[in-house]
């Protein structure tokens, strides 16, 4: 049942894929990318990462959305059409996507448990977690405790991001001291 | 959105109830799925459903632009002195263990919970600045 | 069909990974530019999701009476570059902005 589950929604992907390529009006491509994330998160809650399905959901289908039409109200909402036929492009995918599946014939068959990625350092997280730390939730634990450092430079990249945001948009005085210039309702 | 009288009130009823998730994900995590990065965006979620509904002037009276820029760098350094103070403590950095010596794992439950607290606070102050920063840009 | 199984996450991640690599090389527009970067990155997120699922596993909260758990060690990375990647989107989106204003 689990697989079936994860064969129907992988299907409606790329179905939701083939539209976002199709289309040229960019609201209905944004709503488009929405629901695929939303279909990316019930995969996740598929495979079993909990975390990462709550994250994606509350990320990729909410804020980037959100920022998404943001954006488009900022610019414009349709996509001029394209000069020429793209033959380039895609011989280039399909010789990209071709040397993958070849590349993909040796990989480890999904879900086995003897696969090597479940070999290295996974099962000392599983076994050492409720010792070290007296945390229950593994990931957590790995985010916070074992991966610390990766997730400093995490956190350090959004602030990053953040700060880029501001300097590129919004004028660092004059947000401070008058309140936002032009915020009638009917904007938002 | 004067006339929407139903968004309006929906969104009011609705607000208390998003940010209580987003701080019970936020300080749940050790024990069910959700943490920092999670909360962070719910948290500011309720916040951009708000000023969607009510205007970005309403929002940013709430939430001055001060707080978020300090909540930014806040969260960061939150967690890079949670670092430092394991240093002081004598061991590694970001180590926590040091924080409590007669029991690491307690030490180790409460580094989680500091760290998870300065990402959160990076995380939604950040969000937030985003969408506020793109709502009231215009053109110079 | 055993095959088809243990393969069908990848095949199906290649082809959504090669459907965002369109989208950025044949596509002038900026905006949809960054849809398919996402929509690329999206698929990066499923194959490590994938390489984690054990069958027959649950998710990684410790729990008793549980023995098989799937691997917690993607998730970790996937959590942060999803937050990393919205974060980045955002910064790409502001760029957009200006560059169509200038």
């Amino acid at each position: 049942m689990e697989e079936f589950i994860n064969v129907v929604i992988l299907a409606f992907m790329a179905g939701t894929v083939v539209a976002i390529v199709m289309l040229r009006n960019l609201f209905a491509v944004v709503m488009l990318s929405g629901i695929y994330s939303l279909l990316a998160a019930s995969i996740f809650v598929v495979l079993d990462a909990v975390d990462v399905a709550f994250t994606e959901a509350a990320v990729g289908a909410g804020i980037s959305t959100v920022l998404f039409i943001a954006t488009l109200a900022l610019t414009t909402r349709y996509e001029k059409r394209p000069l020429h036929k793209p033959l380039l492009p895609l011989l280039v995918c399909l010789v990209t996507g071709a040397v993958l599946v070849y590349g993909s014939l040796d990989m480890a068959p999904f879900g086995h448990a003897d696969a090597p990625a479940q070999k290295h350092v996974a099962p000392y997280y599983l076994e050492k977690t409720k010792a070290d730390t007296g945390v229950p939730n593994v990931v957590t634990a790995v985010l916070a405790s074992y991966r610390g450092y990766d997730t400093l430079g995490e956190v350090t990249v959004i602030f990053t991001a953040g700060i880029g945001v501001i300097l590129l948009l919004g004028s660092w005085r004059r947000g401070l001291t008058t309140p936002a210039p032009h915020t009638e309702d009917e904007e938002a | 959105m004067k006339d929407y009288l139903v968004l309006r009130i929906v969104t009011k009823l609705l607000l208390p109830f998003i940010l209580l998730f987003g701080l019970y994900v936020q300080f749940h995590g050790d024990f069910g799925p959700g943490g920092g990065f999670q909360a962070g965006v719910i948290f500011a979620s309720g916040f951009i459903l708000y000023s969607l509904v009510y205007g970005v002037r309403a929002a940013r009276r709430i939430l001055p632009i001060g707080i978020l820029r300090a909540g930014i760098a806040g969260g960061v350094l939150i967690y890079a002195s949670v670092g430092i103070a394991s240093f002081i403590l004598g061991e590694n950095y970001l180590n926590y263990g040091a924080l409590d010596h007669h029991d690491p794992a307690h030490g180790q439950h409460l580094g989680i919970f500091l760290i998870e607290l300065g990402v959160g606070t990076t995380v939604a102050s950040v969000m937030m600045t985003v969408f506020f920063t793109f709502a009231t840009w215009r053109e110079d | 069909m055993d095959v088809f199984v243990s393969l069908y996450n990848y095949w199906i991640v290649i082809f959504l990974a090669m459907a965002g690599l369109y989208i950025v090389i044949a596509r002038g527009n900026l905006i949809k530019k960054l849809v398919g970067l996402n929509v690329f990155q999206a698929s990066v997120f499923i194959l490590y999701i994938s390489f984690g699922k054990v069958f027959g596993g649950t998710a990684p909260i410790l729990a008793d009476g549980i023995e098989v758990y799937s691997n917690p060690l993607p998730h970790v990375l996937i959590l942060t570059a999803i937050v990393v990647g919205v974060a980045t989107t955002a910064l790409g989106l502001a760029l957009v902005v200006r560059i169509r204003k200038e």
